[in-house]
């Protein structure tokens, strides 16, 4: 696979021939912070962006999305998003929990309608410029990405350095003209960026390895923390909201005026909000704050890992940090307070 | 991107079922007989189905027949949210969408030549039924069966005939109490813990199946620790709202279990941290 240097320049041309044939999703600014959204002109792209204020997985599991439709006719039907696109923008952290999402997805039953839009996208991710607020992406290995993306470009000053890593994404930088082969020192200069976001994507320090967080939480389920941090949880759900790997959701039906039709759909869910776990009759199985707010670490830390191989469904974004009103979801304040208690 | 499978199968399109009989076994059970209308619906003891009703919704039912049911199979149905309460104006002919059958049921092969003791609290028999009725075809299969069934009132019971044959037949031991006196009500009155001292000696050497409400489950496992019976013992057939049954939407999930997927049968001691399950 090919890895070439785009000027600005280059760049600029290559994204306004994306934009020419076909969907286009891309970082902008809105109002003074960033987001997914589609992209009209090359000149709403953020490259340089911080954090986006949702995570890119609405583009594969949307917020509301229609599984199927059902007509007396004719039954029940599937319903899938056909049309292809190209995301720009995806930080390694980003791209390493959609790739822990593909996992999930695929695994057990296979998810056709996440696979539907899944692989009608081409991801462009982007190395991190700007460090956001509350990314600890350094701390959880997250800084720098090395699959699951087509195309990785890497701002190295003024210009960039574009590795295809798909045959999808081969064709698509075939398009960026005058883009020469890159260097050895074009390489360099990768590596020392990657080199420095290793460390600098670090607001916030954990104080153990991501590997140690299973056992930290096999020791750590009645330990008073979380009672402590729940006592102000508003049980809002933002923190799921916002996270890349939170991927729960809920199906309801919806039928038409007339009662002809009916369309089956299925919305994001949130396990800190209550009721999420409530039974037929009544009973709710997490009725207690603390439990909710401890499944939620706890998913993150300890049981998603074990479906996907060990890695850490945390993938320090932050954003559930800045997401947070009482200021509790900080999910690396909680391991740090286990390391103190508990030790690794 | 996809290399999980080569079907491109929908996971959560349901299959047409044509609904062959219903009776309202009480106040707010409904059995129904139901077949699949492309082919024939191959399931173990303890599955469980996704029944779809149009424009209304999904729910997660229990199997309650024997997979050794020749003709379709079976469901009780308690009357309680939208789609439940849409169940129950089913009539003969009208078909549902039924997606699965999905989950780990019992354990039927690991329990040949065992003696099993099955504790059943109200609609907790449809589940265990499934299992009892299975026994009872392959009798010579198994050890000794032993079933307590305890219901909240007499009016509630249900599944007459077939409990009025068990008491009959000398190759199973069932006991059955009801909670409140009842004038029409001759046998035991209780909860369905007073009636575990009567089989002190079959359940030492037995495994032992609960299902029933949630808190039926906190007061038979006090009364089987203290009579110390193992937790590897126990089999818990748990209750979730499993919203997708292929183990995505969490909504089942009990610290590192999906119920839809792992479950909905556990043995005891496979539930390392149970204040969350039970």
């Amino acid at each position: 696979m090919s890895v070439r240097k785009l000027s600005k320049n280059v760049l600029t041309g290559f994204v306004d021939g994306l934009i020419s044939g076909q969907k286009v999703i891309g970082v902008q600014a809105k109002g003074d912070r960033f987001e997914f959204a589609p992209l009209l002109s090359v000149k709403d792209l953020r490259l340089d962006y911080d954090v986006t204020l949702t995570p890119p997985k609405k583009l594969f599991q949307p917020p509301v999305e229609t599984l199927m439709t059902y007509s007396a006719d004719e039954g029940y039907k599937s319903q899938y998003d056909s049309e292809k696109f190209v995301l720009i923008g995806v930080h390694p952290y980003d791209m390493i929990a959609i790739n822990q999402m593909d996992r999930i997805f695929s695994q057990d039953n296979c998810d056709t309608h996440y696979f539907a839009r899944r692989d009608n996208a081409t991801i462009i991710a982007c190395d991190v410029v700007t460090p956001s607020e509350n990314v600890f992406a350094s701390s959880m290995g997250t800084a720098v990405v090395k699959k699951g993306y087509d195309i990785l470009l890497t701002d190295v000053g003024g210009e960039y350095i574009a590795e295809a890593a798909t045959e999808k994404g081969e064709k698509l930088l075939a398009m960026a003209d005058g883009a020469p082969e890159a260097s050895n020192q074009d390489l360099e200069k990768r590596q020392q960026v990657w080199d420095r976001n290793n460390k600098i994507l670090n607001k916030h320090k954990l104080d153990c390895k991501p590997s140690d967080i299973p056992n930290l939480l096999a020791k750590a389920y009645n330990h008073p923390v979380w009672e402590e941090k729940a006592k102000t949880c508003f049980s809002c759900g933002s923190c799921n909201q916002v996270c890349p790997t939170c991927y729960c959701f809920n199906v309801q039906d919806d039928v038409s005026w007339g009662h002809k039709t009916a369309r089956r759909q299925r919305f994001w869910d949130g396990c800190l909000l209550d009721g999420f776990t409530k039974v037929a009759g009544g009973h709710e199985f997490r009725k207690n704050r603390a439990d909710r707010f401890r499944h939620r670490l706890y998913r993150k830390g300890k049981f998603v890992p074990a479906k996907i191989g060990g890695e850490i469904a945390c993938v320090g974004c932050g954003r559930c940090v800045g997401a947070c009103l009482p200021d509790i979801a900080n999910p690396v304040n909680v391991y740090n307070r286990l390391v103190k208690d508990i030790g690794v | 991107m996809c290399q999980c499978c080569d079907t491109k199968k929908d996971i959560y399109l349901p299959q047409s079922a044509t609904v062959s009989k219903t009776r309202l076994m009480n106040g707010t059970e409904l059995y129904l007989r139901l077949s699949m209308d492309d082919g024939r619906l191959e399931y173990q003891p303890g599955q469980f189905v996704e029944v779809s009703m149009p424009g209304i919704g999904e729910v997660p039912i229990t199997i309650t027949s024997s997979p050794t049911l020749k003709d379709g199979f079976e469901m009780v149905v308690r009357r309680i949210g939208s789609v439940t309460n849409a169940i129950h104006r089913l009539k003969p002919g009208d078909k549902i969408g039924i997606r699965g059958p999905y989950g780990h049921g019992y354990p039927v092969d690991e329990m040949k030549g065992r003696n099993l003791v099955f504790l059943c609290g109200g609609i907790g028999l449809v589940p265990q039924r499934s299992f009892i009725n299975y026994i009872l075809d392959n009798r010579s299969s198994y050890g000794e069966l032993t079933v307590l069934l305890g219901t909240k009132c007499y009016a509630q019971r249900f599944f007459h005939s077939e409990l009025t044959g068990w008491t009959k037949r000398s190759d199973i031991n069932f006991f059955e109490t009801v909670d409140q006196e009842d004038d029409c009500w001759s046998g035991d009155v209780g909860v369905v813990t007073t009636l575990i001292p009567k089989i002190e000696p079959q359940l030492k050497s037995a495994q032992v199946f609960v299902c029933g409400p949630p808190i039926m489950y906190k007061f038979v496992l006090m009364s089987l620790a203290e009579m110390g019976i193992p937790k590897d013992k126990i089999y818990l057939n748990l209750e979730r709202k499993m919203r997708c049954g292929v183990g995505k939407c969490g909504h089942c999930q009990i610290n590192n279990f999906y119920v839809c997927i792992d479950g909905p049968v556990f043995r005891y001691s496979d539930l390392n941290i149970a204040p969350e399950a039970i």
